[in-house]
């Protein structure tokens, strides 16, 4: 791989160019995705400007149309930086909207509890994955694929049809707005921010946080070093599996009801943010705030797509499928010098 | 190896348990065996308007896009990579092949319908030649650079039939799918020729081997003078010709093409197949045998499902546990845990590149044992 892999911007020899320097810089593609995101945002209000595109308000509803793919991605990113993935994320979500659904419309369960039970089985779920991942070394590609199959069947285990919510406090809990001055954000999206701070806090602040990135560094090595892998890459799944399910709770407020097929193949937005926003899928290296640039180009692509009106739908998937293309060739050239 | 074999039949018998084959041909005949307290007929065939009927030619049937998606995906995966790319692919060859008839003026004109199967495939190999050149020309780890497709391709799928589904009523093309030849369903034929192909091109010449080889190591296979990156484009196009041609039959057996629905989820589909086939999915060994055993197993746990009654949406959770188990005895760690010191690290070091039964010697004709030692990745 070697032989044809070389580019200029190998950085092996002692004094690396200019060129070499800037991309071999590991933010770069967060940087990279942040133009990505502005430069888009600049030309939908050139395009759009009469039609309101400036308001901050359709800034500020990216955040609330796409708070909970923002959360479940966030748990997609402590997984991929340990240098696994997690296919679950979607099924998760889409059960907890139908368990919590489930519990408070059929069971008469109050809600608070119906969420932490909720919150409770998703971790509990990754949890589960990790342990098998962990202790039994099956790759994480099928083990959290056994976890899709297994949450999706559970949401129709559950129920068939759809069912709504009219449970008072979970709608006037959805319709709470919180003030900004220019606008106003859904207990959602500021649930999404806080989760995005906290992942933050965690991921460059803690010793934890390093030992995901140590891990996803190169998991030997880390091993060598007495880091207690084993532990941390069960409570990394663990973490995604909070997430999504956070994520779920965050969606069934947005939708208001529980579906067996909600957020089906959501998994692949969420790693798809996660790559575009520039984390690397080799593990070891990205940063949270690319995540959250991520979600946000993957939103600003459907909001021009609303605002365009004429384009369809799928033309979303074709874009979000081009990014990822040129994001992950992006990556491979900065790591072309390590071997595949 | 457990020495407690004296006599012929014991070690007979243990032979036949040994083999990589033994596991998922007793799952598939005990899962056969479940429907006959709850359909007494289950095996029976009956002959009506000269087509045979019954269970297990239905079984063959619905499985068939599968089991060619899954023999496809058994090549790949046999190089150490993963396609996921499969069902956008089913999908985009359906809506290219669809929309082309449907906009022939005589939807039953033989040249009409061959000319819209071949546009349909030459798409497929498209994305296969894509999927190859990231995988092997660019060293993009092949569970990403086939997403790609996987997120795209369906946007793409869509974008032909318009976001509509596209209907079509074509003689010639119905026979693909839902046409009887030789009083067989015809998609039997299709299939049986794709595996025989297969079959004869991987065990009959060194092809097999070479993918293995590449698949235990592609630098040591390309340091020896194995073009190793040929043949990763080879597979990835061969798993995207299997799955454009799954995709003609499905389309073809509902006379529709379904950007959004079509092949959904048959990636994973495949993949459980190849898993509970026995071939690793850390690459450097596959059994084509194991694959269609592995996809009959997945179908005939389907129509169980429907037959005994249990709710079919339950399919779904079946399906998760059959995977977990399968894994679980696939796992050297697990076997060693579970099963005491007697397949501990010694035999589990050899079973871990076969992922079949418990220290199961390797007997493999064309592919020798020591062909590609899997190396240990962190």
């Amino acid at each position: 791989m070697t032989a044809t892999t070389k580019t200029p911007a190998a950085p092996d020899s002692r004094t690396p160019s200019k060129a070499a320097q800037v991309l071999g810089d590991r933010r770069l593609p967060v940087l990279v995705t942040a133009a990505l995101f502005l430069t888009m945002y600049i030309a939908g209000l050139s395009r759009y400007q009469n039609y309101g595109f400036g308001e901050p308000q359709v800034f500020l509803n990216l955040f609330i149309d796409n708070g909970y793919l923002l959360v479940a991605a966030v748990g997609v990113t402590f997984v991929i930086l340990s240098g696994g993935i997690d296919l679950s994320v979607g099924s998760v979500i889409g059960f907890t909207t139908m368990f919590t659904a489930w519990l408070v419309e059929r069971q008469g369960v109050p809600l608070p509890l119906a969420v932490l039970l909720a919150l409770g089985v998703g971790a509990f779920g990754g949890f589960l994955m990790g342990y098998v991942i962990q202790n039994f070394e099956i790759q994480p590609f099928i083990v959290t694929l056994a976890g899709l199959f297994l949450f999706r069947g559970l949401c129709l285990v559950i129920s068939k049809e759809s069912i709504s919510i009219s449970d008072s406090s979970v709608s006037s809990l959805a319709q709470t707005r919180v003030s900004l001055g220019l606008g106003e954000l859904s207990i959602g999206a500021v649930a999404a921010l806080v989760a995005i701070a906290i992942a933050f806090y965690v991921l460059h602040y803690t010793r934890f946080g390093r030992r995901v990135y140590a891990i996803g560094g190169n998991e030997q090595s880390a091993m060598l070093m007495g880091l207690p892998q084993g532990g941390t890459k069960i409570a990394v799944y663990t973490v995604s599996g909070f997430c999504s399910a956070l994520a779920g709770l965050l969606f069934m407020l947005y939708i208001q009801s529980g579906d067996p097929l909600h957020a089906v193949g959501m998994e692949l937005d969420a790693i798809a943010a996660t790559v575009i926003g520039g984390t690397l899928l080799t593990g070891g290296s990205g940063y949270v705030l690319g995540t959250l640039f991520g979600v946000l180009v993957l939103g600003l692509i459907k909001s021009i797509i609303q605002f365009e009106g004429t384009l369809s739908s799928w033309w979303t998937k074709i874009a979000t499928g081009v990014l990822l293309c040129a994001f992950i060739l992006i990556q491979r050239a900065m790591t072309a010098r390590k071997q595949t | 190896m457990a020495t407690t074999a004296t006599t012929g039949t014991a070690s007979r018998w243990r032979a036949l348990t040994h083999h990589h084959l033994f596991w998922p041909v007793a799952v598939l005949i005990a899962l056969l065996l479940i429907n006959v307290p709850f359909t007494p007929d289950f095996f029976s065939i009956k002959m009506t308007d000269g087509h045979l009927y019954g269970s297990l030619v239905s079984i063959v049937l619905f499985g068939s896009p599968l089991i060619l998606v899954a023999v496809g995906m058994t090549l790949v995966i046999a190089t150490g990579g993963i396609d996921l790319s499969v069902g956008a692919v089913v999908a985009i060859t359906g809506a290219l092949t669809c929309s082309y008839i449907s906009d022939q003026a005589d939807q039953n004109a033989l040249a009409g319908v061959f000319l819209a199967m071949g546009i349909g495939l030459v798409a497929a190999v498209v994305c296969g030649l894509w999927n190859g050149f990231l995988v092997a020309r660019m060293g993009i780890q092949p569970i990403i650079a086939t997403l790609i497709i996987m997120v795209a391709g369906r946007g793409v799928a869509q974008l032909i039939t318009d976001g509509q589904i596209i209907t079509i009523n074509s003689e010639p093309y119905k026979l693909i799918g839902g046409g009887y030849w030789l009083t067989l369903p015809f998609s039997i034929f299709v299939v049986a020729a794709v595996v025989a192909v297969t079959v004869a091109l991987t065990r009959k010449t060194a092809l097999g081997l070479l993918v293995e080889s590449v698949g235990g190591n592609a630098e040591a296979s390309r340091l020896v003078g194995i073009r190793s990156r040929r043949i990763k484009i080879m597979v990835y196009v061969f798993c995207a010709l299997c799955a454009g041609i799954a995709g003609l039959m499905i389309s073809s057996n509902t006379s529709a093409a379904d950007g959004n629905n079509a092949g959904l989820w048959i990636e994973l589909d495949a993949i459980l197949a190849v898993v509970i086939g026995g071939t690793s999915l850390l690459g450097g060994r596959f059994s084509i045998g194991g694959t269609v055993i592995g996809a009959l197993v997945i179908q005939t746990l389907t129509t169980t499902i429907y037959t005994i009654g249990v709710p079919t949406q339950t399919n779904l959770v079946f399906k998760a546990a059959v995977v977990i188990v399968v894994c679980l005895l696939q796992s050297p760690k697990f076997r060693a845990k579970v099963f005491g010191a007697r397949f501990g690290p010694k035999s589990g070091a050899r079973g871990g590149g076969t992922g079949t039964s418990p220290a199961a010697p390797v007997k493999t004709p064309a592919a020798p044992a020591d062909a590609a030692p899997k190396m240990e990745v962190s």
